[in-house]
């Protein structure tokens, strides 16, 4: 190769290569775009609030108390679901909410780290001991779904499974008029 | 120049072998979750296993790997004798020493955390330590590659590093800032709980600590199967590097936006607000970048090798590939598993998609692609590749080393896409067996069936390969000639500075790192009240 020819193609391989990285530039450009499309517009962005709590009290006092777990239907429609993992289960194993309408599910561990996730769903939340998780999630059909715990918390992860039961909207306010907390029980 | 065989073959030796049993491990786990072995279910004994087999395809096989390819650069690339080799003799020793360290607490199921530690459980206290002696000896051998390109450049002034020993130093550079996270959590956090000086912990912390290693090492396993595509691989089938910078270019990148991105892995996580998850998704996505510009040079440069084999038209060329070089053959299953494991990758990074496949069977089928497909069949290509060169004898086993790299694709293959399958139906991760005989669950049989088998698959491939390397140890002896690495099309007769040196890059590495981790983590340091009970496993 002289060297006219061999600078010729170097050239032709920088403006080959160039075109690819514009071209790699623009896909990664694009992701990030969309994600922060889809952050803003449809306001599916993590919880933006860092909130702790300690979990060796959690059930003497303040929100995760027995008696303050479950479903709740709040004066403004929306239901706000508490609950809390420990090894081996959920409180409630069962959560009972209606559909169509807006969820807030607020959570916490009481001893390790474990996951909520509800199948079928993009209902998806890390349990943190010392922090609350809190998710949005709004259930269009009714049904049962499986809620396994995703993340491993010792010898018993694989028997973590809790149950969530989408009613319709009526019957849960009905169920909900006497005020206190929904679970499965009794159904 | 290879003088140090003796050093380089105990490295890979003992990697492969612990590789062989962590393999065997894998296929047993995926065994008895599956419906055809349910005979054995007993999860204390399947969580063991699984600790045993993270911690050794995680930190133990993937270091030994790149330390023994490293000391083999260092001494064919810049043609001179390793500079301390007892020192790295001590490093090598070191992390058999820990690997037995950390063994022993798993077996006797006293540390089954997995080997993402998992507090506040917390396990027995000479696990960890295993794992510190693990890292302590990588850690020397970041120093080692350090000093030696010092030596050679004081020899060479302003002369060309050879690629890939620049790639490797900064493999190395990758590594000794990745494993800082992990090493922060040990010894500031988890120690001091497992040996019984504290018994709170923040969970949250450390598991952002973690997310500083957990990402970045992923990059470090690929480091030896980046420099694998862009110096041997071109070499191996008649080829030529496209291009010389490129692929500098993507080293460095690698190096500087690998590291703030593990945030990702918190993406459902209590613990961290939602702007610097953003943060960390959006670097995630640059990650792609030098993979993209790898794809791309890496495909220049085998098209290179068939034009000059007489391959001709726009595509016609690929028909004239040498498809029977398991070298060619390696690249190309590689280069398939990357493409669906990077494409799985981009659905992970971005949280809106995340949140439908967090934690379950879909992260173990994309990593598993990654990791055990795309880097682990490049880890038998540089081993096959370099045995002669150890041994002084040919590797005469050529069918028998194709067929292995089949069956590792085809097995990858049969593993991990049902896995991803099921991930999208929610099975979580990590379950040491499930109620097939819950109707809403017993769908997912028939794909875990089919992971069980390319287990298998994957465990004959394994036994192979070690079969293959054990053969090659007692050929006839050969002369194998010096070791040589690809040459570029234009091959560099000056190099800017900055593609010649690293320091600039590891600046911005640190720095980078500092403002994406620096605020979270003292956030959740200083917070009062975050600290929790620890729950020791196996305790009563």
């Amino acid at each position: 190769m002289s060297v006219e020819q061999s600078h010729a193609s170097a050239e032709v391989a920088a403006r080959v290569e160039r075109r690819w990285t514009i071209v790699a530039v623009i896909i990664i450009v694009m992701m990030a775009l969309l994600a922060a499309f889809a952050g803003i517009h449809r306001a599916t962005m993590p919880q933006p609030r860092v909130e702790t709590i300690d979990p060796s009290r959690i059930h003497l006092s303040g929100e995760f108390v027995e008696s303050n777990l479950g479903s709740v239907l709040e004066a403004n429609g929306t239901v706000t679901v508490r609950a809390i993992g420990q090894q081996y289960s959920f409180t409630p194993a069962c959560i009972v909410v209606p559909a169509d309408t807006p969820i807030t599910l607020r959570a916490t561990s009481a001893d390790v780290v474990h996951g909520i996730l509800i199948q079928g769903t993009n209902v998806n939340t890390m349990l943190v001991p010392g922090y609350v998780s809190e998710q949005l999630m709004r259930f269009t059909k009714t049904g049962d779904y499986l809620m396994p715990c995703q993340e491993f918390c010792s010898f018993g992860h694989e028997g973590m499974w809790g149950k969530v039961k989408v009613i319709d909207k009526a019957d849960f306010a009905s169920r909900a008029k006497g005020g206190g907390r929904l679970s499965c029980v009794g159904q | 120049m290879l003088v140090n065989r003796k050093l380089i073959l105990a490295h890979f030796w003992f990697a492969f072998a612990v590789f062989g049993v962590a393999l065997t491990l894998g296929a047993w786990q995926m065994f008895i979750r599956s419906p055809i072995g349910t005979w054995l279910s007993n999860p204390e004994l399947y969580y063991r296993s699984l600790t045993a087999h993270g911690t050794v395809m995680g930190y133990v096989f993937p270091t030994l790997v790149a330390m023994g390819f490293g000391y083999a650069i260092s001494e064919s690339a810049l043609e001179q004798r390793l500079v301390g080799v007892r020192w790295a003799w001590a490093g090598f020793w070191l992390i058999v020493a820990g690997s037995i360290m950390a063994v022993i607490p798993i077996a006797l199921g006293r540390a089954s955390v997995l080997y993402t530690f998992y507090p506040p459980l917390i396990g027995n206290v000479f696990y960890y330590l295993g794992v510190v002696l693990v890292v302590v000896g990588s850690w020397i051998w970041v120093a080692l590659m350090s000093i030696n390109l010092r030596v050679w450049r004081k020899a060479h002034p302003g002369a060309p590093v050879p690629l890939a020993m620049f790639a490797n130093v900064a493999g190395s550079y990758l590594w000794a800032w990745t494993a800082v996270g992990a090493a922060l959590e040990l010894l500031l956090q988890i120690i001091p709980v497992a040996a019984g000086l504290k018994n709170t912990i923040d969970a949250g912390l450390a598991r952002i600590f973690f997310s500083w290693t957990l990402h970045a090492i992923v990059y470090f396993w690929l480091m030896p199967t980046y420099i694998a595509y862009y110096t041997i691989v071109p070499r191996a089938i008649g080829g030529r590097v496209y291009s010389d910078s490129m692929a500098r270019i993507s080293f460095i990148l690698f190096l500087v936006v690998a590291m703030p991105i593990g945030m990702h892995h918190t993406f459902a996580d209590p613990q961290v607000g939602a702007g610097f998850k953003f943060i960390h998704s959006a670097f995630t996505a640059l990650v792609a970048l030098p993979t993209l510009l790898t794809v791309f040079t890496i495909c220049a440069s085998v098209e290179i090798a068939a034009r000059l084999r007489g391959g001709r038209g726009l595509f016609g060329w690929v028909r004239a590939l040498p498809w029977d070089n398991p070298m060619m053959l390696a690249l190309a299953f590689s280069f398939v598993m990357l493409g669906f494991g990077g494409a799985g990758g981009l659905i992970n990074m971005s949280y809106q998609l995340d949140a439908s496949i967090h934690n379950t069977q879909w992260i173990t089928g994309h990593f598993h692609l990654i990791f055990g497909g795309a880097i682990v069949i490049m880890y038998f290509a540089i081993a096959y590749d370099l045995w002669p060169h150890l041994t002084g004898r040919e590797l005469i086993d050529i069918r028998l080393i194709r067929t292995q790299l089949w069956l590792w694709f085809v097995g990858m293959v049969v593993t991990t896409f049902p896995w991803h399958w099921v991930g999208i139906l929610g099975m979580p991760r990590r379950m040491a067996y499930f109620d097939f005989g819950d109707p809403a669950i017993a769908p997912q049989a028939l794909s875990v069936t089919l992971s069980a088998i390319g287990g298998f698959i994957l465990l004959t491939s394994g036994i192979l390969f070690l079969v293959i390397l054990a053969r090659g140890m007692r050929a006839p002896q050969t002369e194998a000639g010096p070791y040589r690495f690809s040459l570029a099309v234009h091959q560099p007769v000056t190099v800017p500075v900055a593609l010649n040196t690293h320091a600039l890059w590891v600046a911005l590495m640190i720095a980078l790192t500092i403002t994406n981790y620096g605020y979270p983590i003292l956030n959740l340091a200083l917070s009062e009240g975050t600290s929790v009970p620890a729950v020791y496993v196996g305790a009563q």
